[in-house]
C-alpha cells in the first residue's frame, strides 16, 4: 500500500494478506452470524508472529513500521471487518508501550513477542458519559508494592479473549477525575465479572460485553507517565489511524463487489452498459475521499512522530487526527450504503457474492467507538481557540 | 501578572479547590481543571492581556500552572 515499506514490512503485509485471505475471509459470516471471536484468524496471526509486529527488534519483536501495520489493518479489514478490529486495538495497546518505553513494560513486550500475548483496553467506564480523559475507579494506595483497582466498564473489546488489558484509572484515590494513569494488568492477576450481553448490529467478531474488572498487581505495572500524554501521543491518534485503515478496508472490499455485480452484469448483456454502472462510477470518487483522508493522515502522523513528538500536544493536531475519526468513520458507511444501492437485492441479501450487509454494518460502529458527537464537542470547544487548522 | 492570571483560572478555571491554595507551580489540571475549561482559560487569557497565543503554545503543558502560563504570556511580550 505504501511505498516506503521495508522488507519486515513487507513480510507483515504478506502474512495479513494471507491470513486474510485464506482464513479471515472463508470465517467472516460465520464469525458475524454467531457474534463469535474469530480464534481461527487470531491463531494464524499468532503463528505469523503477528502480535508482536510493532515490539522494537531489540526486545524480539518485528520492528514494524506504523505503515506496515495500517496497512495489515487494511488488508484484514477488507475480508473480515470483526479480526481487523481485533488486530487494530491490540496494536494500539502495544504502541503505547512501545511509544513510552519502561523497564517493567518492557518486560511483558518481550512476553508478546515469546507467547504472542493478545492485549485489549479498558477505557470506558459507567458514570463518564464516554469520556475517556476521566475516570472513575482509582489506583489504590500502595502497600509493600502491591496496588489494586476496580472498574465497571460497560464494554471491553474481546474481553474474553484477551491475555493482558491496559486500563485507564485515576491515578490514587483522592486524585481527580482527569489525573489519570495506565495500568497493565495480566488475566492471571484479575477478576472479570460479566456484565449484559453481546448481540450488536456490527463487528460482532469483537465480543465486547461489560465488565466488572478487578485486579491487584506491583505498582510497577503502574505506568509512570501520566495517560494525558500517552493519549495524546499515543492512545488517540494512533487509534484514529489504525481503525480508519480498517474501515478503509471495509469500504474497499464493499466498492469491490458492487465492481463485481457491474461487471457481472455487462458480460450478461454485451453491448449497452449496465445501469448500475454509473453508480458505481459515483462510488469511486467517494472512495476515493476516504483513501485520501486516510492515507494523508497516516503520513502526517508518521511525519510528527518522527520528528517533534510534543506537537501531537497542539490543539491543531489534536483537531487534524480528530477529523480523521469523524471524517473516515462517516464516509465508510456511505461508501457501504452506495455499494448496496448499485448492487440491488443482491448486495441486501446475505448470501450472494455482491452482499455487504456486513460491511454496512461493520462501517456503522465506527461513529460510536468514541462518540462522534463527543469528539465533536471536543473540537468545538478547540476551534474557538486555535489559530491555523 | 501573576495576580491577573489567578484572577481568570478563578473565573474560568472551575478547579475543584480555590486557586490560591495552590503555588505558582502546581497542576492546575491534578486540580481538577477539565481540558474544556483550560480553553476557556485560553481564550480568557487572551482577552484580559490583549494578546493571542501562537498555534505552537496551544497544548495542555503551557497552561499546566500559573507559572507556565505566565512564561507563554511573556513570550508574547507580556512583561511581567
Amino acid at each position: 500500500m505504501s511505498q516506503t515499506i521495508a522488507g519486515g514490512d513487507q513480510a507483515l503485509i504478506d502474512a495479513a494478506r494471507r491470513i486474510a485471505e485464506e482464513v479471515a475471509g472463508p470465517n467472516a459470516d460465520d464469525v458475524d452470524r454467531s457474534a463469535r471471536f474469530p480464534r481461527e484468524a487470531v491463531g494464524a496471526m499468532r503463528e505469523a508472529g503477528m502480535l508482536s509486529a510493532l515490539v522494537p527488534v531489540e526486545l524480539g519483536g518485528g520492528g514494524a513500521s506504523t505503515e506496515a501495520v495500517s496497512a495489515a489493518c487494511f488488508e484484514l479489514g477488507r475480508r473480515c471487518g470483526a479480526t481487523a478490529m481485533v488486530f487494530a486495538m491490540h496494536q494500539i495497546q502495544i504502541a503505547c508501550m512501545v511509544r513510552h518505553r519502561e523497564d517493567a513494560f518492557d518486560e511483558y513486550l518481550r512476553e508478546v513477542v515469546a507467547e504472542q500475548r493478545l492485549v485489549a483496553s479498558i477505557t470506558s467506564e459507567v458514570g463518564t458519559g464516554g469520556d475517556m480523559g476521566s475516570s472513575v475507579g482509582c489506583v489504590t494506595t500502595p502497600e509493600n508494592g502491591i496496588v489494586s483497582f476496580e472498574k465497571q466498564a460497560p464494554t471491553v473489546s474481546y474481553g474474553d479473549h484477551a491475555d493482558a488489558f491496559l486500563t485507564t484509572l485515576r491515578r490514587s484515590p483522592d486524585a481527580e477525575p482527569g489525573d489519570q494513569v495506565l495500568v497493565l494488568s495480566r488475566r492471571d492477576q484479575m477478576e472479570m465479572e460479566p456484565q449484559g450481553s453481546w448481540d450488536p448490529m456490527g463487528m460482532r467478531g469483537t465480543c465486547s460485553p461489560g465488565f466488572v474488572v478487578r485486579a491487584t498487581i506491583p505498582q510497577e505495572q503502574v505506568m509512570s507517565t501520566p495517560f494525558s500524554a500517552i493519549s495524546a501521543e499515543s492512545m488517540t491518534p494512533v487509534s484514529h489511524v489504525f481503525w480508519s485503515h480498517v474501515w478503509l478496508g471495509v469500504a474497499t472490499d464493499a466498492f469491490d463487489r458492487a465492481r463485481a455485480f457491474v461487471k457481472a452484469a455487462a458480460k450478461r448483456k454485451p453491448g449497452a452498459p449496465p445501469p448500475a454502472a454509473a453508480r458505481l462510477s459515483e462510488l469511486m470518487s467517494k472512495l476515493s475521499l476516504l483513501r485520501a483522508e486516510v492515507r494523508l493522515a497516516l503520513r502526517e502522523f508518521c511525519d510528527i512522530s518522527a520528528g517533534d513528538r510534543t506537537r501531537f500536544h497542539e490543539m491543531a493536531t489534536i483537531l487534524r487526527f480528530n477529523n480523521l475519526k469523524i471524517a473516515a468513520s462517516e464516509q465508510a458507511p456511505v461508501v457501504c450504503q452506495g455499494a448496496m444501492s448499485v448492487c440491488g437485492i443482491m448486495g441486501y441479501k446475505n448470501d450472494t457474492p455482491f452482499s455487504v450487509g456486513r460491511h454496512l454494518r461493520d462501517s456503522m460502529s465506527a461513529c460510536l467507538m468514541v462518540a462522534n458527537e463527543r469528539i465533536h464537542k471536543t473540537d468545538a470547544s478547540l476551534l474557538l481557540i486555535a489559530k491555523e487548522v | 501578572m501573576k495576580d491577573q492570571i489567578r484572577q481568570v483560572i478563578r473565573e474560568h478555571g472551575h478547579l475543584a479547590v480555590d486557586v490560591d491554595t495552590l503555588a505558582d507551580d502546581a497542576s492546575l489540571y491534578q486540580a481538577g481543571m477539565t481540558s474544556h475549561a483550560s480553553v476557556n482559560v485560553m481564550i480568557a487569557l487572551e482577552d484580559s492581556f490583549d494578546i493571542e497565543f501562537l498555534d505552537s503554545m496551544l497544548k495542555r503543558s503551557v497552561f499546566e500552572s500559573v507559572d507556565s502560563i505566565a512564561e507563554a504570556l511573556g513570550q508574547v511580550g507580556v512583561s511581567a
